[in-house]
């Protein structure tokens, strides 16, 4: 499976277009964490879990997506975006999404 | 009484870490940055016409940085009277520019020679007391060209 952020893949050509694809993931971390994030807010400097969960659960949404792009019979997935939302406190949506396309 | 020597500790914490952290941050970035130069990382939509075969990859970075305590304080006088929240710059910028180098490092490992279609993607990801910006979460992410 491909998945870029490129619309057009250079010498292969699209034979077939399956529509939108997308996977999120919603996760919260525990209480420990959210101990250690509040008291980094008041030294400042980077949130290492923080960083760590995003990367996690943005894979989580990749592989969703990629689940979904398999489902629908698609070899590539192209131009694929990211978005992230806040929907609680101390839980985050991450959200990937893409063109889900056959390539010869 | 003991709720002012707290608050003032707060603050000379925050103030005295967070300057700290601030400017071995920007060391360490300014120091990457310049062993990562041999990447470009362009946002032009498409790769630069070549003959040579080569092979796309998706690398992403990202990273959640927290602004501290007394730049939090600084930015809420700066509400009352408008104007550049200068604690909230520094903040996004090493966060981006942070960003931007874990793609690097990522398209470094893969033997890459240049990034393009590259996207940033920026959040608040943890909101503090009264609705305050407590930490941001930024993304960057792109397509490696490799050889």
């Amino acid at each position: 499976m491909l998945v870029t952020n490129v619309e057009i893949i250079p010498g292969k050509r699209v034979t077939k277009h399956m529509g939108l694809v997308q996977g999120s993931s919603v996760r919260a971390k525990h209480v420990g964490r959210d101990i250690m994030a509040s008291l980094k807010n008041i030294f400042g400097g980077e949130l290492k879990g923080y960083t760590e969960l995003l990367q996690e659960s943005r894979e989580e949404a990749v592989n969703r997506m990629i689940e979904q792009a398999h489902a629908v019979g698609a070899n590539a997935v192209l131009n694929v975006r990211f978005s992230t939302s806040s929907v609680a406190a101390g839980a985050a949506e991450l959200f990937a999404y893409g063109t889900a396309v056959v390539l010869e | 009484m003991i709720d002012l020597v707290v608050f003032l500790t707060l603050l000379a914490l925050g103030y005295g870490f967070g300057r700290y952290a601030e400017s071995r941050h920007y060391k360490s970035i300014i120091e990457r940055e310049k062993t990562l130069r041999r990447i470009p990382a362009v946002a032009q939509k498409f790769p630069p016409v070549t003959t040579k075969p080569y092979r796309t990859e998706l690398v992403t970075g990202s990273v959640v940085i927290s602004v501290d305590y007394f730049k939090r304080f600084l930015s809420s006088l700066r509400n009352i009277i408008g104007g550049r929240v200068k604690a909230y710059e520094t903040l996004l910028d090493r966060a981006r520019r942070e960003a931007i180098l874990r793609m690097k490092e990522q398209a470094d490992e893969l033997g890459a020679d240049m990034v393009f279609n590259i996207k940033l993607e920026t959040s608040s990801i943890y909101k503090g007391k009264k609705n305050s910006v407590g930490s941001v979460e930024v993304l960057a992410y792109g397509t490696a060209l490799i050889p």
